[in-house]
């Protein structure tokens, strides 16, 4: 089967039978990027436009490998070198991109819900690549497809998300994501940093990471982004590292054989402490590599069945 | 969907696969620099049995590995995939080899067509054969079987089953005829 849907705009719009889907198609992906010729033809003639309206190194080039190895044709537009900066709307920008006949649009932007407005909008398959602090899909799915490679399943799983969860788009992508896929997710952060009525999307609050990261199967610490600093949110960068930053004594508290995952760029010696983001238990790299893997299965997905667009 | 027809059971399909082995042999002259590589699903198991008899008329192993062609087919867009796509797993380079494509059914081409690519894409080999448990007929491509196991002239209309004891439980290959209207 393919997915339902032209667009993949979050975890919310997939069922899990489709989120099994993409796992698995990526698992025979993933041996491709292993070739010493890394491609394969599947989307031999489609174009693909990576539209990034933020800044970005892993996602996008992430997109963009996926996209070369099933042999599509992909660009880059970047915000700061498109006629946006001469005031073009987001709209406009998509609907004349899509006036070059392109099949699919990979989108970046500050605010959430702007790859809906396209996806209403345009013909092209629609894929978010992080909306403000709606959804970043790609990123759970590449998280949930790490955890099952490494701890070989998913359900029943202690999942502790750590960081600034009111600002994180992978987070709730993220929880959305494990909860249909049946593990107990844990959240933990700066008081100011949690918001309210989050345990309605199924979820366990803490306060102490200590408590949060007790038995934990997984630990998933998130970038603590330095300008929520100068808004109040919390005091320090040391005083949150101190409370909150995962170091070598904070992981003897999880399970053993528990994996350490970042979505990436990490701040060391604040949120992660360098011994543990090198360390034996950090699996940050692997999420990097089956990126590529699950965002070309979404590709393939999304443009499977869906004839000549 | 109805039966119209068996045309191969267990005895048959063993019988075909020994012969296969042999002749196989004959042509490559033994089993140096020779490896077999089965398409997904069907011609992996069958790739798997003719590897056990060529292993018991030699005493020598030949590699086998498994192709998946889903990735190299020519109609992504129209096509409505059943079943999900499995992996590819070659575990030898297949760089001046002689490879003996497997597949249970040879219809019209095109799969043989995308298996050929994907191969080429892990390296040059020597030579490139195919064996087919069952050749059907209507090939759309300038392809044909080197090994046949049976052929069987069939109509448009109808389907062919091949049904093998790794995946369904008993070994036999049947002819379908789609219902009317």
């Amino acid at each position: 089967m393919a997915l339902k849907k032209k667009d993949l705009l979050g975890i919310d719009y997939l069922e899990k039978a489709e989120i099994e889907e993409i796992i698995s198609t990526a698992e025979s992906f993933k041996e491709v990027s292993t070739r010493d010729i890394k491609k394969v033809p599947a989307l031999r003639g489609r174009t693909i436009v990576n539209l990034f309206f933020e800044p970005s190194t892993r996602t996008r080039t992430s997109f963009e490998l996926a996209a070369k190895r099933l042999s599509a044709d992909i660009i880059n537009i970047s915000s700061s070198t498109s006629s946006v900066v001469k005031g073009e709307t987001l709209l406009d920008t998509a609907r004349n991109i899509e006036a070059m006949n392109s099949d699919m649009i990979i989108v970046r932007h500050s605010m959430s819900g702007a790859p809906m407005i396209l996806a209403k909008a345009l013909k092209s398959s629609v894929i978010n690549a992080g909306d403000g602090s709606h959804e970043h899909p790609s990123q759970a799915l590449l998280d949930l497809f790490t955890i099952k490679e490494r701890l070989g399943r998913v359900e029943g799983l202690n999942i502790a998300i750590i960081g600034d969860i009111a600002h994180s788009r992978v987070a709730r992508s993220n929880i959305l994501c494990l909860n249909k896929m049946g593990a107990n997710v844990r959240l933990c952060g700066p008081a100011t940093l949690i918001p309210a009525d989050i345990e309605k999307m199924g979820a366990k609050v803490y306060f102490r990471p200590e408590d949060a990261i007790d038995g934990a199967d997984v630990v998933m610490m998130l970038r603590i982004q330095m300008e929520r600093q100068k808004s109040g949110l919390f005091p320090g960068v040391r005083e949150y590292s101190r409370f909150f930053g995962l170091n070598q004594e904070r992981v003897r508290l999880a399970k053993e054989g528990v994996i350490i995952m970042h979505p990436g760029p990490i701040n060391r010696g604040v949120e992660i402490s360098t011994e543990v983001a090198d360390g034996p238990y950090s699996v940050i790299l692997d999420q990097v590599t089956n990126g590529v893997a699950v965002r070309m299965a979404i590709i393939y997905l999304l443009t499977e069945g869906r004839g000549a667009i | 969907m109805k039966i119209k027809a068996k045309v191969m059971d267990k005895d048959g399909i063993d019988r075909a696969l020994i012969r296969i082995a042999h002749e196989i042999l004959e042509r490559n002259r033994g089993t140096a620099g020779l490896a077999l590589v089965g398409i997904r699903t069907g011609g992996v198991h069958l790739a798997r049995r003719l590897s056990e008899n060529i292993s018991k008329i030699e005493r020598v192993g030949v590699p086998v590995g498994a192709l998946d062609i889903t990735m190299y087919r020519d109609d992504i867009a129209s096509r409505k995939r059943k079943t999900p796509m499995g992996k590819t797993e070659i575990g030898f380079s297949v760089t001046g080899m002689t490879i003996v494509l497997v597949d249970d059914v040879l219809f019209t081409g095109r799969t043989i067509r995308a298996a050929m690519d994907s191969l080429m894409d892990f390296g040059r080999p020597k030579a490139i054969q195919l064996a087919v448990l069952l050749d059907r007929g209507h090939k759309e491509l300038p392809i044909t079987a080197d090994y046949v196991g049976k052929n069987v002239p069939t109509s448009n209309k109808e389907a062919v089953k091949v049904r093998l004891i790794e995946e369904d439980g008993k070994d036999e290959v049947l002819i379908m005829e789609k219902a009317e209207g």
